[in-house]
């Protein structure tokens, strides 16, 4: 029971202060959740701290990957619009 | 050595901004306020010639979403807020605000306005402030925020000794509000749509009280979005200005499809520079308006409309050694002399042409005139140097500042920025409405390109103050009747 921040992260240090269990750390490429210590905020938090305010589509993920923000989630930009543009 | 506050506005009779010559713009504040932000480039027409800013970046998160901002863009070659090339921890950022008034002397402010939102990163923030008034007590700070975490800091914003607060508000209505911020960060959950809306107005109207209330200078931003709150920013105005915010800044749009922002890839119109000018003088009725705003990147250095960012990157300051008395006294010396300069009493601008005018059987119609500067509200730049032009409308009343026109807005990126764009184009498409540009020199090419346009390049006024030139290149226009086919450009003015 861990998220996982992946590549489209743009080190905005946004969910760091956040994470109840001091889980997040700032690391190159970009940010990296420690697995051990997180616990998407189950027991402190209705919502995954990180991923309620990571402003970033799919850059934080659940165990099987999937995102908590899919596109099209945060900034109302229609995927297939996005897709178009290259 | 204390600087003093230069003599503005002594003027009587019209208090509007929109009348009169620039230097009036600050005239109706009352004397304590003019005295706080004589040197302050963001909040003076006038100082933004002479005193320069920087913004350091040590901002990173934000707790809301803009549909005009992307969180994802950072380049070199971009100039728009929310931008920057290298986030600061805040001793690095001590350590450039440093090295930076050890090189231009003439900086009076420093502020933090990002990439993020200040106040989501408030440790960062204070940290940065509490060392420069360490360091340099003399410097003013500022903070730019979009208000969601005000009222939770305008005490401890009042107690740093940090006397000027922007704060960004589109809109009073949660159903326009919704349209522009997809969501924010609240209470530990993402808020989304009208809720969301209604949490930030109503936190931007509280911490603007709160901030009043403590005698905290506010200035407030609104990005004019054609179709969207163009119509509703009158009314910000008019509310800001009753609860106490001394200027206000309407802004246009920046949206390119190449910025990915959701405006940008929405193909969401921006305003013209006709279209800003209107709403920004319909807005000058109930307010004192703000109108040579370049839209900075949170990482910008120097005078506004130049970016000595390059000049300071973290890997040239970390080697730098500073005597900081030095530097402060240098300061010291710099700056009243520029106040000095300022305080000397204007020539009278042209009042005789201008007045013999008046006499014609024929009113002459105001008209813009561009004008190439490079500081020293002087008329003192090449017109194949300059990215930005100045914008006065001259008419028989006189001359006044009306707003800036960059030439590289639409720049999105280093593969575009090249010789191979065609930047006189750029120009002439920037000058769109000008009957006239004044500059120190230019070449032939862009002379016939600027007379083909119907815009009368002229050098004849080269290092001469601004204001009188263009007042004596509108009297010698009109004088030879060459603005008597003139489009109207006050016509719309309210």
């Amino acid at each position: 029971m861990a998220l996982k921040i992946v590549a489209a992260c743009v080190n905005c240090w946004a969910c760091e202060p956040l994470c109840p269990s001091q889980a997040i750390s700032a690391a190159v490429p970009h940010f990296i959740i420690d697995a051990k210590k997180c616990t998407e905020c189950d027991g402190d938090y209705a919502d995954a701290q990180c991923a309620s305010i990571c402003p970033i589509e799919c850059a934080i993920v659940d165990g099987f990957d999937m995102p908590l923000n899919p596109p099209g989630s945060l900034t109302n930009i229609p995927p297939e619009r996005l897709a178009a543009l290259g | 050595m204390a600087t003093t506050p230069i003599e503005i506005g002594k003027k009587s009779g019209c208090a509007a901004s929109s009348c009169g010559s620039t230097s009036d713009q600050m005239s109706h504040l009352p004397e304590h306020i003019r005295e706080r932000v004589f040197n302050h480039p963001c909040y003076s027409e006038q100082a933004h010639h002479h005193f320069a800013r920087m913004h350091v970046a040590v901002a990173p998160a934000c707790n809301i979403q803009c549909n005009y901002c992307n969180r994802k863009y950072d380049c070199a070659n971009e100039s728009r807020p929310g931008v920057v090339s290298e986030l600061l921890h805040p001793d690095q950022a001590i350590k450039k605000v440093i090295a930076v008034a050890a090189a231009i002397p003439q900086m009076t402010v420093v502020g933090i306005a990002g990439p993020g939102d200040p106040l989501a990163n408030p440790e960062r923030t204070f940290a940065t402030f509490r060392g420069i008034a360490e360091y340099a007590p003399d410097i003013k700070l500022c903070v730019s925020t979009n208000g969601l975490s005000l009222p939770q800091h305008a005490e401890e914003l009042s107690r740093h000794n940090i006397d000027h607060v922007t704060i960004t508000i589109n809109t009073l209505d949660e159903e326009i509000g919704a349209e522009i911020y997809p969501w924010v960060f609240w209470n530990h959950r993402r808020i989304r749509g009208r809720a969301a809306a209604r949490i930030l107005i109503e936190q931007q109207q509280r911490g603007l009280e709160m901030l009043t209330e403590r005698g905290v200078l506010v200035k407030v931003n609104s990005v004019m979005i054609p179709g969207v709150n163009d119509s509703h920013l009158k009314e910000v105005s008019r509310v800001v200005k009753s609860k106490g915010a001394f200027l206000h800044n309407v802004m246009p749009l920046i949206a390119e499809v190449e910025h990915g922002t959701y405006y940008g890839v929405m193909e969401q119109p921006s305003p013209t520079a006709q279209e800003l000018q209107a709403l920004q003088d319909a807005c000058a009725g109930d307010m004192n308006m703000m109108r040579h705003c370049r839209q900075c990147r949170a990482d910008a250095v120097g005078l506004l409309g130049e970016d000595r960012g390059a000049e300071f990157t973290l890997d040239k300051i970390e080697a730098m050694e500073f005597d900081y008395e030095e530097i402060r006294a240098r300061r010291a010396a710099v700056q009243s002399a520029i106040a000095e300069e300022m305080n000397k009493p204007k020539v009278q601008v042209a009042t005789v042409s201008l007045a013999s005018l008046k006499r014609r059987a024929v009113a002459t119609p105001p008209v813009l005139m561009a004008v190439a500067s490079k500081g020293g509200n002087v008329v003192n730049q090449h017109f194949g140097h300059a990215t930005e032009f100045l914008v006065y409308e001259a008419s028989e009343a006189g001359v006044r500042f009306v707003g800036t026109r960059r030439t590289d807005q639409y720049c999105v990126g280093s593969d575009h920025c090249d010789e191979g764009e065609d930047k006189l184009a750029l120009a002439i498409t920037a000058l769109d409405g000008c009957r006239a540009v004044l500059c120190a020199r230019i070449g032939i090419t862009p002379w016939e390109a600027l007379e083909a346009a119907g815009i009368k390049p002229d050098s004849d006024h080269a290092m001469e103050p601004i204001e009188e030139a263009v007042a004596a290149l509108y009297a010698a226009m009109a004088e030879a009747g060459e603005l008597s086919d003139a489009p109207s450009v006050g016509a719309s003015v309210a």
